[in-house]
């Protein structure tokens, strides 16, 4: 393998979309609601549910429906402050997920897609790189962008969760193991299976937009898994967040493995 | 005489279109090798299977050595491709453009600095090279994009389409430098091309396509010598003798063609060969015209592009 030709086309594309408002625009508002906006308005939310004098049964009935050895992490905690670690620990998970899903798939998009739009595509078919060195470093570049997301926006929720519930909290809280294993494991993972899906669907796409709305599609198993926790069907805990992880890996590796047996440059031409 | 690329009865096939239809020619090392043909002639789509960046539907072909099919990265490490576009990335800094691609192509990392530095001053472009690329104009770009195909100081350049649409002084910077590169530098060209002035300029042979077929081959004086039946030969007699060279070109039906011209007061007729200038000649001195220039207007690839055309319109 060309690790030099590899990381040159990563280095190529990151530069390039870079100066792209339409991938830089969307990861930026993502960013500031995700990490900003949400963590502030969560931290508050105790405090303004009473405000507005609003019963909190049915917030303790969720909290009583769940599992046994979450409800020790509670243990200590009043019942606001039990809504914070609820929502920003626990509701929050899932959403986080969402990130590098979209960031994989706006840089994806603009892989192959992008290429065939700008016309720059031919130049890079015409470089000594295999067919499979061609399609690792496109998803290396995606990857590399969702990770440094996922991780810089791990960074800028963690101190604007402290700094937002510090008045309910009055400690350091966050993260949690669960959330380390999250960041660490499977946020890796799962932006290496976005960005593989979307590059290969890419590769097939006339353009950017085209292969944008693969993004919207990936990104349904992981509301599903937020639905499910709000509905009390399911909850995260550091075990299931390794497990996923694991299958995520798994599923990554068997893309990029069979995307690699079938990618042939001449497909990028319409050939 | 080394061949650097040898092609075996290739064909490539899209769907029902038959884009490159059982080609066969030889190129040598060190020539300039002009391959013509209108848009969709197959050109580019030859120039992709010598890379193997297509497949070919059949036929063979080995390009430096390499079969392209199997040896695609070795083989495209050393040859340069100039696109019909040039496929620069706009967003990008010329500086930017070159290094990325200096380093895809394995230029020694020490290398890589000077090598762009000399290359973006060879194509006077060092004074903006920190610039984005969309602010080039045409030519800039297409002078960036050959500057690239050369990062790696390829063997074997593939141009496809080197001058289209640039301004006739930037036109002649590309071909001078083309020149260069195959009488200096001994480096191979693969020139595809519908500008047949610039091919019979810098060619050494030349190919002519037809849609995706071969029509002709060889060197441009062979090929007009060959395809070219009709010369035109521009004729200077005394004052007062023009009456009587035309009544004796008149009665030459079997060596010339149709009625003398006479633009700009000079006698032009048409022969049907090369071979019947000196029975003209004689004739007219035999009846004591005196000639004081007889010349031959060379034919050139145009009219064999043309004869070409011609014929195949006439079969159709």
């Amino acid at each position: 393998m060309n690790a030099r030709a590899m990381f040159a086309i990563a280095r190529k594309d990151l530069k390039v979309v870079s100066q792209n408002k339409n991938v830089l625009v969307p990861i930026i508002i993502i960013m500031v609601v995700f990490f900003v906006v949400i963590p502030w308005l969560a931290g508050l939310m105790p405090t303004l549910i009473n405000v507005a004098g609003s019963k909190m049964d049915g917030i303790e009935a969720m909290l009583a429906r769940m599992p046994a050895g979450m409800q020790q992490e509670f243990t200590g905690y009043s019942l606001s402050q039990k809504i914070t670690v609820l929502f920003l620990v626990y509701m929050m998970l899932p959403l986080f997920l969402l990130l590098p899903v979209m960031v994989a798939s706006l840089f994806a998009a603009d892989s192959f897609a992008g290429e065939k739009e700008r016309k720059t595509l031919e130049a890079l078919l015409y470089t000594p790189t295999s067919d499979r060195e061609l399609l690792i470093a496109k998803v290396l570049s995606g990857w590399l962008a969702a990770i440094a997301v996922g991780w810089g926006g791990f960074v800028l929720y963690a101190i604007n969760v402290n700094a937002a519930a510090w008045s309910q909290m009055r400690h350091i809280f966050f993260p949690n193991a669960m959330w380390l294993a999250l960041i660490i494991w499977v946020i890796p993972a799962l932006s290496g299976l976005g960005v593989a899906m979307i590059v290969l669907f890419s590769a097939r796409a006339q353009g950017f937009q085209d292969a944008n709305q693969l993004g919207g599609i990936a990104v349904l198993p992981i509301v599903g898994l937020f639905y499910a926790q709000v509905a009390g069907a399911m909850f995260f805990n550091t075990t299931i967040v390794l497990l996923m992880g694991l299958v995520i890996w798994l599923l990554t590796w068997l893309l990029i493995w069979l995307g690699s047996r079938s990618f042939r440059r001449n497909r990028l031409l319409g050939a | 005489m080394n061949t650097v690329i040898t092609i075996n009865q290739l064909t490539r096939t899209f769907k029902e279109t038959v884009a490159v239809d059982n080609l066969s020619l030889e190129v040598h090392a060190g020539e300039i090798f002009g391959f013509l043909g209108h848009n969709g002639a197959g050109k580019t789509t030859t120039v992709r299977l010598l890379n193997g960046v297509i497949e070919p539907t059949s036929g063979s072909m080995r390009v430096l050595g390499f079969d392209p099919q199997v040896d695609g990265p070795a083989l495209r490490a050393r040859t340069g491709v100039l696109t019909e576009t040039p496929s620069m990335d706009e967003r990008l800094t010329a500086w930017d453009n070159l290094s990325i691609y200096a380093d895809l192509y394995g230029v020694l990392k020490a290398a890589v600095k000077p090598r762009v530095q000399e290359l973006l001053a060879e194509f006077d472009l060092a004074d903006r090279a920190q610039e984005k690329v969309s602010g080039y104009s045409k030519g800039m770009k297409q002078r960036l994009a050959l500057a690239r195909a050369l990062l790696h100081k390829p063997e074997l350049i593939f141009l496809d389409e080197a001058t289209s649409g640039l301004d006739p002084v930037s036109a002649h910077h590309v071909n001078g430098l083309i020149e260069r590169m195959a009488r200096r530098e001994g480096c191979t060209v693969f020139m595809c091309t519908h500008n047949l002035v610039e091919a019979q300029r810098l060619c050494d042979r030349v190919a002519i396509l037809e849609h995706g077929r071969l029509v002709a081959l060889g060197t441009p004086t062979e090929l007009t010598r060959q395809y070219v039946r009709r010369l035109d030969v521009e004729i200077e007699v005394a004052e007062g003798q023009t009456e009587a060279a035309l009544k004796i070109l008149r009665g030459l039906p079997q060596l010339v063609l149709g009625e003398p011209a006479q633009p700009n007061g000079a006698l032009v007729v048409t022969v049907n060969k090369r071979e019947s200038i000196p029975d003209m000649l004689a004739s007219m001195v035999q009846n004591h015209v005196r000639v004081y220039r007889m010349a031959p207007q060379e034919a050139n690839l145009e009219q064999v592009y043309f004869t070409l055309h011609e014929e195949k319109d006439g079969v159709q």
